[in-house]
């Protein structure tokens, strides 16, 4: 039990739990403090200043965010005296900042800009800085932009890359008013250990750091009538999308979105979770494989654990991070670019198109998938293969463009000839999800028995805590799989690139061993993406996680190997999972890279 | 001398692994380099498995750890008010004026480089300057000049006494 302790916000007394903070307790008293460094995900900086309160006895103000309440405390967070010092922050913050609201991405959805608008900024009376410094935009990187006229130097993205993330590209240099968000030696972005991951933009409350974005250049795709514009949809964008359009955080808009995408012009809506169920095929098969080639022949060179691959930031992370672990890595591309060269090669065929006027978009939750469709590896179909990613926010964006009126929109279905999918495909969007349906089909690809958990809900695997880990045991498995008989198959889960590190950090001593691993970057995997909808919080991924399962259950199919589409991939195109069709399109490997 | 590597593993086997260690470590490798490397940086960040931006902030948050290469001699000279007052500016030209740099540059022949730095605590005695680690006070153009051959007479030869 924690123990309660009365206060007064604004004369109302209030009872909050002991070492809560003014921030925290104010929402109990129904009053809200403006803050800017404070985030849910992150600790405490302190260094803002707009959320400063009047604490009675106390000469200074106080910082909400790092002030504790204390036994008998009053405090008032609308004095006169507040309301003149918080101004003046404001003020002294947009004096250091580049502030053209109208040319600035962020335009709509900044914490500073509203700020500035709630306390009616109108007048610059302290010098303004920004013009006279010498600001550089770092726009180098495929999936993001960095331009230092915006920032506010809060720290909230050295935090989330140092906490979240455990990467640490990006820290606060130099002191004093030179201070600035860097990166190893002011490198560009895409020239270090910067995963993409997006977690700092989603975590930014200015324009300082955003994704690169691709909106016009999709528009002119469709705008153009020799080019046949294919989209795809990632799982975790249709329990995202609806936040940005009016609907509460954990709203599945599945239907209204592929109504929307039909709207915008795309030639044809289609789905990620498709390339899902095919991933899991693929690497199910591969884990069988490695168990085999390792259990059974002893060969020296595969190696356990088998590790997903269907998260870009962390294939970036575990090149430069762990680069002698390459190899424990799944050869499957990402479900994007499974799709992207299916698109480009099965598709094309199938509908007679050239792939040369095919452009192939893609909407994720993510914008580290920027930078993945643009590496070198992705060009097996002849082509780039997917041409355009756009992020959960660049899809908003558009929708609200073309003047769609997204709440009135009636459901409409993806479209053939991949567009059906499995629950299992769906589920690719949460943590633990690759490893639960990866689990669905090869059990029962063993042992010609569903998974042994009620509903196929394999539930030690769900969850939001860092690491998580399951195993199960094999019993009976058909005869081709016999080598497996009794064998426990042990899996771990980790989402956050700080828990992967502290699980790799585990395999590399040897203190845990493992046969598979499902590894996600973003916390709560793809549905906490950093293309995902601003803001995020704890509360905000666990709604979305809970869709993405109301999903899954929903479907009729939840099982990638009874999906038509993929039993008709396979019939009519693919052969059979690690064939050699598949490995030219399906299949790839990464490189090393340095640590800095 | 040895190689930084060399240099960084030393360093890192006599004040530990640990995240504390890392001032020391980076003062060691500004005592022998006179400043701190990309490739010093990335070594040191891998010896204290630490990622490489916190190295390189915390490298260009103090002054007297310069990342950028240095000459052989670095001149820091007091840029604070009392140093101004009793005649800074003129000693400051008199350095510009031989050896032939700004405040900030290095000669060519990589000897000498030319900072400024805050208040060095001799007001009393100001107008003050570092070389490397000795402190040079109650400077004139003269004095200056006097100083300054001595090291360029020192150039070249064998005795390295900076240290
Ligand atoms: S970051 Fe925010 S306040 Fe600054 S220009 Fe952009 S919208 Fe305006
Ligand atoms: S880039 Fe954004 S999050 Fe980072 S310090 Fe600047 S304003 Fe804050
Ligand atoms: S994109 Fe991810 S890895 Fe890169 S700086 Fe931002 S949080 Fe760090
Ligand atoms: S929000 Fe409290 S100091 Fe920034």
């Amino acid at each position: 039990m924690t123990t309660k302790i009365k206060i007064t916000i604004n004369e109302k007394q209030i009872e909050v739990a002991e070492g809560s903070s003014i921030v925290d307790a104010a929402v109990c008293a129904g009053v809200i403090i403006p803050t800017l460094c404070f985030h849910k995900d992150l600790c405490v900086a302190g260094n803002c200043r707009v959320c400063v309160v009047e604490i009675a006895g106390q000469k200074r103000l106080s910082a909400a965010c790092a002030t504790p309440c204390e036994e008998g405390m009053e405090i008032l967070t609308n004095s006169l005296k507040v309301r003149n010092a918080r101004k003046q922050i404001i003020e002294l913050l947009l004096s250091e900042h580049n502030a053209d609201c109208t040319l600035c991405y962020k335009n709509g959805n900044c914490e500073l800009q509203k700020l500035a608008s709630d306390y009616k900024i109108m007048t610059q009376d302290f010098i303004q800085l920004a013009p006279l410094r010498k600001y550089q935009i770092d726009h180098y990187s495929p999936s993001m932009i960095k331009d230092d006229s915006k920032c506010i130097r809060c720290q909230r993205c050295v935090r989330t890359c140092a906490e979240i993330q455990g990467v640490s590209a990006l820290t606060a240099a130099y002191k004093g008013d030179r201070m600035k968000i860097a990166t190893f030696f002011e490198k560009p972005m895409n020239d270090v250990v910067c995963t993409n991951c997006g977690q700092c933009i989603n975590h930014c409350p200015t324009g300082a750091l955003v994704e690169r974005n691709y909106i016009e250049e999709v528009w002119d795709a469709l705008a153009n009538k020799d080019k046949f514009v294919i989209v795809q949809t990632a799982p975790a964008v249709r329990v995202g999308l609806g936040e940005e359009l009016g609907f509460e955080p954990g709203t599945r808009v599945t239907g209204k979105m592929v109504a929307a995408l039909k709207r915008l012009g795309f030639d044809a809506v289609m789905d990620t979770d498709f390339s899902a169920d095919l991933t899991i095929m693929e690497e199910g098969s591969e884990l069988l494989m490695r168990l085999k080639k390792v259990l059974v022949d002893h060969d020296p060179n595969v190696k356990l654990p088998l590790a997903t691959s269907c998260s870009p930031a962390w294939i970036k992370y575990i090149e430069h991070m762990y680069p002698d672990y390459l190899d424990h890595l799944s050869t499957c591309k990402s479900p994007q670019q499974m799709f992207g060269a299916l698109v480009k090669t099965y598709y094309a065929k199938h509908f007679n198109l050239n792939p040369e006027n095919i452009v192939s978009v893609s909407i994720m939750p993510c914008t580290a998938k920027k930078f993945e469709a643009n590496r070198p590896e992705m060009h097996d179909s002849g082509y780039r293969d997917v041409d355009y990613v756009l992020t959960t926010r660049e899809l908003a964006i558009m929708i609200k463009q073309a003047g769609i009126d997204f709440l009135k929109l009636d459901d409409r279905s993806f479209d053939q000839i991949m567009g059906a999918s499995t629950g299992a495909g769906v589920i690719f969007g949460a943590t633990g999800g690759v490893m639960e349906a990866a689990l669905r089909t090869a059990y029962e690809l063993v042992t010609g028995r569903e998974v042994p958990f009620e509903n196929l809900n394999i539930m030690p695997v769900r969850g939001m805590e860092g690491v998580r880990e399951a195993s199960i045991l094999i019993e009976n498995p058909l005869p081709d799989w016999s080598f497996l008989e009794g064998i426990e198959l042990k899996c771990a889960v980790a989402h956050g690139l700080v828990n992967v590190k502290s699980l790799m950090d585990s395999i590399v001593s040897g203190e845990s061993q493992y046969h598979f691993i499902e590894i996600m970057a973003c916390p709560g995997g793809c549905l906490g993406g950093g293309g995902q909808p601003i803001p995020t919080n704890p509360e905000i991924r666990r709604k979305r996680a809970l869709a993405i399962y109301a999903e899954d259950q929903g479907m009729p199919l939840r099982k990638s190997h009874q999906n038509p589409e993929i039993l008709k991939i396979y019939s009519e195109f693919l052969t059979e999972p690690l064939g050699e069709v598949s490995h030219h399109l399906l299949h790839t490997h990464y490189t090393p890279r340095e640590r800095f | 001398m040895v190689a930084v590597l060399e240099l960084i593993d030393n360093l890192a086997g006599q004040y530990g692994r640990d995240r504390s260690s890392l001032l020391p470590i980076l003062q060691g490798v500004v005592k022998q380099e006179n400043y701190l490397s990309e490739y010093a940086m990335i070594e040191i960040a891998r010896a204290l498995n630490l990622p490489a931006a916190e190295v390189y902030g915390t490298a260009t948050f103090y002054s007297f750890l310069e990342y950028k290469k240095m000459g052989k001699y670095l001149i820091r000279i007091c840029k604070t008010i009392t140093c101004s007052m009793k005649g800074k500016n003129q000693v400051l030209m008199a350095i510009e004026d031989m050896l032939k740099i700004k405040v900030g540059e290095t000669t060519p022949d990589g000897m000498f480089s030319l900072l400024q730095t805050n208040c060095l605590g001799f007001c009393h005695m100001a107008p003050a300057m570092l070389i490397n680690f000795d402190v040079y006070t109650d400077l004139t153009p003269e004095k200056v000049r006097e100083i300054l051959s001595g090291y360029l007479n020192k150039k070249g030869g064998a005795d390295d006494t900076r240290i």
